[in-house]
Formats: structure tokens, sequence, C-alpha cells
């Protein structure tokens, strides 16, 4: 059989909080091949930084429940200690975050900073280090010369690209990219978006990428995951998903997204998610489904359409469409 | 009179000084140099720019909440460029302003009832005149039922109804300008059509005049009549919606129609042509056109020597660079 690069099952990741415990990860599966770039998108507090933080294992001190398999090849990195899996990041997985170029040490020099993953993770000489960050600076479209620059002296746009550099000079198998240019602007984000594209078709690098911004996302992806309050309710090819939405809160958050070349209704979706304290008990959308039925009180599974898209709604049940 | 013009603004610069010491000038920050339009009753027109274009800094100078360094503001025929005092209090009562982070907008110790109601303290509106209006406002805006969300805090509500609630306030004195600046770009996609919706209603319904400030041009279609492009404190190009977003001029605004893209699985393999560099800075703009350095059409002697006039290329289409000089 062959294995995934990244195959995550029944993941769950659960905050203790005042008010209650939050679901933010409610039993989420799927799975990353080699060479591709998954899209998770979804609104605001759907869980999908989250869903990044736990792969990652970077969470906050407040957690109350992290479970489930997340295979990286053949290695299961829920069974890793704290001290393996610090081996595992940055090696083998990075992550770039949301507002990650105001993370920037203002005091050393960007080519340093590029350069520390391969100093800390792998042991390699400082000299060495230097020569590879020039080399992945370069391939992030920053001059080589910048490496002694301070980070002061880097517009916002180029610093996103040297943390993007930071994540990439290690070589990992996969790199997350959590909203990497939400706080840019649209030309700086459209060559920020170029270089991703080109470094992915030059080295197939395998992404996951992170957004609210549903065309955005169209820049990147090969598949794209939509999550909604805490679980993944469709899994499509980019195709399919751009092309014919399944999920009726897919299809509802595209009606929503306003577009420049066609002419179309924007539509919302009445009503707002529920809460992840004590979410509903069947399934999540249905409170603002237009096409719910008395099926919608349990919770669905995800349905398989012709072996490559998922749907997790009743209508798909028994196969096919539903309109 | 449909055609009546609301605002006229003519020439209009908005310099911040920059200081080096505690005596001397280092500068100025040319945040909005040299800007003119007359905005009519009842439309709605979209100020598109990048940060840093100027675009908020156009904005608030407008409503007076910047002292504007040259040129002049005149609404409804009246010259408020440097109204003082009691006069400049009745021009805030004419205008209305909708910010872009809803809960910093909003004092987290106040209800909403108090929130909507100091403006009409502000403003001497008698006591029983004062809860008429919140609401009527608050339904207006939807926040119903309206004794439900009265007595609540900004923290108890969700983003969409804390921006609904900074439209309440800024829709409570019967204004007959709103300036909305990125009042949409907080909130996740459905969310945002929900609140563009309800402020293109509220519009409408009032005969509002409204200068919608915004990054994102993919929305102004739903939104506005026409469109402004800034780029670096000035206004570039200038036309009704559907003929910028059809026939764009300024090579700016240009790329900018080239690059945002739309849902479309053939987007991840299309490199697209942008505009090399960055935005300049507003302390030394470049010689001449601010976009020169990065454009594609740079025609050197040309476009680094002489800022190019406002030209109208075809009727209500206007444009300043050289291509059409």
């Amino acid at each position: 059989m062959v294995k995934h690069l990244l195959e995550v099952k029944n993941l769950y990741t659960y905050f203790k909080t005042r008010k209650g415990i939050v679901r933010a990860v409610d039993n989420v599966a799927f799975t990353v091949e080699k060479g591709e770039t998954l899209a998770v998108i979804g609104e605001s507090g759907c869980g999908k930084s989250s869903l990044a933080k736990s792969i990652i294992r970077l969470l906050p001190r407040n957690i109350h429940t992290y479970k489930g398999e997340i295979y990286l090849g053949n290695e299961d990195l829920m069974k890793l200690d704290e001290k393996k899996m610090n081996e595992v990041r940055w090696a083998k997985i990075s992550m770039v975050s949301q507002a990650a170029q105001n993370s920037l040490n203002p005091v050393i020099k960007v080519g340093q900073q590029v350069a520390e993953p391969l100093v800390i993770h792998e042991g390699i000489d400082k000299k060495t280090a230097l020569e590879r960050a020039r080399k992945t600076l370069s391939m992030v479209g920053i001059p080589e010369a910048f490496a002694e620059r301070y980070p002061f002296e880097l517009s916002g746009g180029m610093k996103q690209r040297a943390i993007i550099a930071m994540a990439l000079i290690t070589d990992p198998d996969l790199i997350i990219l959590d909203e990497p240019t939400s706080a840019l602007d649209v030309l700086t984000q459209a060559s920020i978006m170029n270089m991703l594209k080109t470094i992915k078709k030059e080295t197939s690098k395998t992404f996951m990428f992170i957004t609210h911004d549903i065309a955005v996302s169209s820049e990147l992806a090969d598949k794209v995951a939509v999550m909604y309050a805490g679980q993944i309710v469709e899994l499509a090819s980019a195709e399919e998903f751009y092309n014919k939405p399944l999920h009726p809160y897919s299809i509802k958050l595209m009606a929503s997204v306003p577009t420049l070349r066609t002419d179309k209704k924007l539509e919302f979706i009445p009503g707002a998610p529920p809460s992840l304290i004590d979410p509903p008990k069947g399934c999540r959308f249905a409170e603002r489904c237009p096409w719910r039925f008395e099926k919608c009180m349990d919770e669905p599974p995800l349905f398989p359409i012709d072996n490559r898209s998922f749907v997790k709604c009743w209508l798909y049940e028994s196969k096919g469409s539903f309109k | 009179m449909s055609e009546q013009i609301l605002l006229s603004v003519k020439e209009l610069c908005k310099y911040f000084e920059l200081r080096k010491g505690l005596f001397t000038k280092a500068g100025y920050v040319k945040a909005v140099d040299g800007v003119s339009f007359d905005l009519k009753k009842g439309d709605a027109v979209s100020l598109v720019g990048e940060s840093g274009s100027g675009k908020t800094t156009l904005g608030k100078t407008i409503l007076r909440l910047y002292e504007p360094t040259k040129g002049t503001i005149i609404f409804e025929g009246k010259d408020i460029t440097n109204l003082r005092a009691r006069q400049l209090l009745e021009y805030r009562r004419e205008t209305g302003l909708v910010q872009q982070d809803p809960y910093g907008a909003l004092p987290p110790f106040m209800t909403i009832r108090r929130v909507l109601e100091e403006p009409l303290i502000i403003h001497k509106i008698p006591k029983a005149e004062r809860i008429k209006r919140i609401y009527s406002v608050l339904e207006e805006v939807r926040l119903t039922p309206v004794e439900d969300f009265i007595g609540k805090y900004p923290h108890m509500l969700s983003g969409g109804q804390q921006q609904r609630l900074v439209i309440a306030r800024a829709m409570i004195l019967n204004p007959k300008l709103i300036v909305a600046d990125e009042p949409v770009s907080m909130l996740d996609a459905s969310v945002r059509i929900e609140i563009l919706t309800l402020l293109k209603e509220i519009q409408k319904k009032h005969g509002l005049s409204v200068i919608y400030i915004t990054h994102d041009l993919s929305t102004t279609r739903y939104f506005s009549e026409w469109i402004y492009i800034m780029y670096a404190g000035k206004i570039v190009e200038k036309a009704p919606t559907k003929v910028l977003l059809k026939n764009p001029l300024h090579p700016y605004s240009q790329a900018l129609l080239t690059i945002i893209p739309d849902p479309d699985a053939e987007n991840r393999f299309r490199i697209k042509d942008v505009p090399p560099g960055e935005p300049p800075s507003l302390v030394n703009p470049p010689e001449g056109c601010r976009f020169h350095p990065r454009c594609i059409y740079f025609k050197d002697g040309v476009c680094n020597k002489k800022d190019p006039e406002e030209i109208e290329v075809e009727k209500d289409h206007f444009v300043r660079c050289w291509l059409y000089g």
C-alpha cells in the first residue's frame, strides 16, 4: 500500500476555558500526498489554525484533550515524546504562522535568523548554514545581500518572504502555511503567491495552506478541506470544489464570495456558526441549512462521492447529488 | 434634483509633520497630496488603495477628524475646511464614520444604549426623542428584538453584530454622508456580505452618500456607483464602477485587476504579472508620476519628470497617466 505523506485520523483537540471545554478540532481525518497542497478553508473560529497547531504540536497550555493519529510517512507523531517531537519540528514539519513577519528578532541579521533552524535542528556549522540561508533567501525572491540586513530594513512583504525561507531551509517534508499573506497588500500577496507556485512546481514540496479567503486558497490548492465548527465537512479536489462545491455549507460559502469577472448575486448565510463549547448534536450546520430534513438530527459521516470527494451530509447518503 | 453635489473636495492635502528632536522639522509625510472630486447626493463611491496609499487619511480629513493642510472641502455649498467649534459640531451631525475594527471602535464599558445615546446627548436631542431614535436605528440595523440588545455590552456581541452597532451609531444623527473605512475587512466571508448588503439598504433608503474605503476591489461592484483608485497619496483613476472594472486605464489599476483572484482551480497554474517593488515613501515620493518606478509603460524623460494631470479620457472616466496625455 502506498503511504500518504501525511495521514490524520480521528484527531481531537479540545481546550479548557473558563466557560467550558472548547472542541476546536473534533474528530478530523484527512490525507495529503507528497507534492500536493491541501488548502484548509473556513471562517474564523472553525478550528483551522488549531488543526495546524495540532499537527506540528505547538499547543497552548490549556489543552484538555489531544488524541488521534498523525502519520508523517510511517511515523505516528502522536507516539513521540516532546524531545523526539522537537526533532521532527522544523526538520520534517515547518510552519509559517499568521502575522509571522512580526516574529523576527529585531536585533539579529535576517540571514542569521533564516539559518537558525539549520544550526539548532540539524547541527550544521554557522558558516555553511549562512551560505544555505543566502540561497534560500534568493529562492524566495530576496537578494542575497539582504542576509546582512536587519528586519527593520525590510518591507512587510520581504519579512514574510524571509519567514517562508526559514520554513523552507531545512527542506522539510511538510510546510504549514497559516494565513501567510492575510496581513499583506494585494500586490505583495500576489507576488508571494507567484513565488510559492514556482517553488511548488520546481521542488514538489508539500504544503498545508490554511486560509479564510476562498479566492486566495485557489492560488495554491490541489485539494480543499472545508472546515465548519471544528469538523471537516467537505474534502475534494480543487477542480471539483471550485467548480461545484457539494456540502450545503460549501455551496453557501462559495455564494458569498464576491467575484470580479463574473456577474453573480451575492448571498450570505443567515445566523452564526454554533459555539464549540456545546455544539449541536446532529449535523452542526443543520440550523442554518436550507436543505435540512429529519435525518440531520443525527451526525452524518463523511460520505465518499466517486472515490474522490467526501461530504459530511445526509443528502449524499445514497451517493450522487441531491439537486 | 438627483444631480445635486453634496461634497466637493478640491486639491485637498494632508501632510503629517515629521520631527527630529524637539524643534527641528525632518520633513512631511504627504499622506494625501492634491485630491479633487465631487460626490453627488445618494451616490456611493469606493476609494480603493493599498495600505499606506492615504485612503484612510483622506476619509478622516474629509470628516474633519484631521485638519487639512491645503485645499478646500465644500459640503452642501458651504466651505467647511476651516470650521471651528460650534459650526464644526453641526458638520459632525451631518456626517458619520464606520470604523474598520468594530470592537476597537466601541467603548467596552458602555452598554449599547449608552453607546447610541452619547452622540444624541452631545447634540442636545431631548430625552424623550433619544430613546425613540435608539429603538428605530437598532431596528434598522436589525439588532432585534431591541429589548434583548439594548442593555448588552459590546463584548457580548458577535463581530457582525458589533459592526451593526457601529453602523447604528454612525446613523443615529441622520447624517447625509457616511465614510465607511474598511467596514468589512475584519469579518468572515458570509458576514461580510451580510453587512455590505445592510449598508447598501440603508444607503438607498435614506439617500445617503457613502465613501466606501477598501483594499478589496472585488466587493466594489456590489456596492458603489463609482470607483476611485488611490496610489501614494493621489487618486490616479476615477470612473463609474462598471467602466473601471471593464476598462481600467491606469497601469496601476490594470495591475490590481489582473492579480485579484476569483475562485478558480486554474489559478494555481497561473503566474501573474505583478509590478515589481513596493509603494514609494510618502516623505520623498519619486519625481513625476509616483508609479513610474514600478510601471511597465515607463517612458524616460516624461514619467519621471512631471506629475501627470488628470485627464478625462472618455465621459466620466478620469486618469492621471502620461499614456493618455
